[in-house]
């Protein structure tokens, strides 16, 4: 396998991603309502505002968390414990919404919009092989969504600790949950559910088909994702762990099997018998 | 010797679902020819291409290219010494000229070289102006010329060219025809596909004639000329056209037809021509013009097809060059 010529594939789909802005502007949208504007205003709310009703409900909600979860609570106030509350364990489907929408997104054009354009043609008859095709856009569509991410992820430890960090003593996150999350169990996920979209936007005929038949491959890995890093910041002491490993073999044989989804006849969009 | 062989391509058929596309296609071209898939659309021509570089896997039959199987490991090897400009232009509209070219670059591994070739290339074509700009406000000429350039820029041993002229203006699609002429002129192979005979008239030095995914007949201009047409036609004018009548009975004439002005006499060689002048002008007869009617392309393929046709329907062919004389090259006089 030729590393340059996959890295020159993704480069070439980063580009015209790039170029894109009516594609990339919405998903910048998504990023910052999720990772900054929701839970700023929610944080801010607790801690400056001090609403006594919602203060009282999530405390309430608070009751419901495992005893692993409540031990690692901080601040004294009940406005201090509420914000830390909400910005450790209530925002975690932030970090996996955002990643696996976009990447989904990107990753049901990426073959089925060679077709459409008619570049598919050039890529056929390129030496590129199919592996290192499949390889370049899964590495194109995995970027975008996880860059974000990174930046989102970023941006958020700002707000977190800059709005609930004086109410329980300085700056606290990320907490090493979130780490693990972030590093160990958000990408395998993100893998799946890639290689899952990019063998569909090989088989499909319209990007359109692509995109509806993605988001419903998606939306199951989401809520997984989502449960699963619930857990995760939840704090088992060794399952994260495991799931972290199981969900990376799945990846690495889903994404192993899905090379075989790329083939030039599928590029050029014709299917011989 | 045996001639070197670029393309093998022997008895393959292909399927797309139930359709057949090809059906038994043989096509052989030479190291350092220009061969013309001639046909209409949806004869095969594209499909014949895709075979070629590995795109598409031979249903049936065996395709040898540099003596190696596109269609298995040796692929990626025939995919880098080959040039392909596609029926669409095949460009990625969001990027500019440069972008597109640098992908190319990278893809045929030109590293340190890229710049200095896309440059060579893109003013090869005049679009080096362009390049800067963003592929999907080019004109469609344009965007035909930066794949032109794109195919040539790692310098390919052989350019597959499908209709690479459509959507050219008359100067372009000249420098283009140009260039093909100018690569094998370098030892490169050109198979070209067309539905325009103009293009491949002056140019081909083998011709295969498709239809319905397989090749009706192939070889040399003046080989299928002389098969279609085995007999010279003289086309002759006069002062007074009735006069030129007398040639009806005329030693060595083999047919005589006139109609209003214009003769139109079939002789065996065209070494009979000073001779049937002079006869002319013994008799006082005052002759305006003699035009040796070569057979263009068009005469050539319409007659294939009439062949085609009238086989079917188990009668012989007369083929018959409509003819003009010819202001543009024969295919007689490019034949190498």
């Amino acid at each position: 396998m030729n590393w340059s010529r996959t890295l020159t594939v993704t480069r070439t789909d980063l580009k015209q991603l790039i170029q894109a802005k009516d594609f990339w502007v919405p998903m910048v949208i998504l990023g910052t309502i999720f990772f900054a504007v929701v839970p700023l205003a929610l944080l801010l709310t607790v801690t400056r505002v001090g609403d006594v009703e919602i203060i009282a409900q999530v405390s309430s909600a608070l009751d419901a968390l495992p005893d692993a979860a409540k031990d690692q609570i901080q601040g004294k106030s009940p406005e201090a414990q509420t914000a830390y509350a909400l910005a450790v364990f209530l925002f975690a489907p932030v970090a996996v919404i955002v990643p696996l929408t976009i990447s989904t997104a990107v990753g049901a054009a990426t073959i089925v919009g060679e077709r459409e354009r008619g570049t598919g043609e050039f890529l056929a008859h390129s030496p590129a092989s199919a592996r290192e095709i499949y390889i370049g856009k899964l590495i194109a569509s995995l970027i975008p969504g996880y860059v974000t991410t990174a930046v989102g992820f970023g941006v958020y430890s700002l707000i977190v600790n800059l709005v609930v960090g004086p109410e329980v003593g300085g700056w606290f996150f990320p907490t090493a949950q979130w780490w693990l999350m972030i590093l160990w169990v958000l990408p395998p996920f993100l893998a799946i559910c890639l290689s899952l979209v990019l063998r569909l936007s090989a088989k499909v005929k319209s990007t359109a088909a692509a995109q509806q038949a993605s988001g419903l491959v998606a939306l199951p890995l989401i809520m997984m994702a989502y449960s699963q890093s619930t857990g995760v910041l939840f704090g088992a002491s060794y399952m994260p762990y495991v799931v972290g490993a199981v969900a990376w073999a799945i990846a690495l044989f889903s994404l192993h099997r899905g090379v075989r989804s790329v083939t030039r006849q599928r590029l050029l969009g014709v299917s011989s018998v | 010797m045996a001639e070197e062989l670029t393309i093998d391509v022997s008895g393959v058929s292909q399927w797309f679902g139930d359709v057949q596309a090809l059906t038994n296609l043989t096509i052989q071209v030479p190291t350092g020819s220009i061969t013309v898939l001639l046909g209409p659309n949806g004869a095969g021509k594209t499909t014949a291409i895709r075979l070629v570089t590995g795109a598409l896997s031979p249903g049936q039959g065996s395709t040898r290219v540099f003596g190696l199987d596109p269609d298995s490991a040796e692929g990626e090897e025939v995919r880098r010494r080959c040039g392909v400009v596609s029926a669409k232009p095949s460009l990625y509209d969001r990027l500019n000229g440069w972008d597109n070219l640098r992908y190319a670059a990278a893809l045929y591994g030109l590293g340190h070289k890229a710049d200095a070739r896309i440059k060579e290339a893109s003013a090869h074509f005049g679009i080096d102006a362009a390049l800067d700009q963003q592929v999907g406000g080019y004109s469609t000429g344009m965007k035909t010329r930066l794949a032109l350039a794109r195919s040539i820029l790692h310098q390919p041993d052989l350019l597959l060219l499908d209709e690479p002229t459509s959507g050219l203006d008359p100067e372009s699609a000249v420098a283009v025809l140009e260039l093909i002429r100018q690569m094998t002129g370098d030892g490169r192979t050109v198979l070209l596909c067309t539905h325009l005979l103009l293009e491949a008239e002056g140019l081909a030095d083998q011709i295969v004639v498709m239809q319905h995914g397989t090749n009706l007949l192939s070889g040399t201009a003046s080989e299928l000329t002389k098969e279609y047409f085995p007999r010279q036609q003289l086309r002759l004018s006069a002062v007074r056209p009735e006069d030129l009548d007398i040639l009806a009975g005329q030693a060595g004439v083999l047919s005589y037809e006139r109609s209003n002005d214009t003769a139109m006499v079939e002789i065996e060689s065209l070494d009979q021509v000073p001779a049937l002048v002079s006869s002319l002008v013994r008799r006082e007869i005052d002759i305006t013009s003699v035009v040796p009617v070569i057979p263009t392309l068009e005469d050539l393929y319409f007659a294939v097809r009439r062949g085609q046709i009238i086989a079917a329907d188990e009668m012989p062919p007369p083929p018959q060059a409509t003819g003009r004389p010819v202001r543009r090259p024969s295919v007689a006089h490019v034949a190498k």
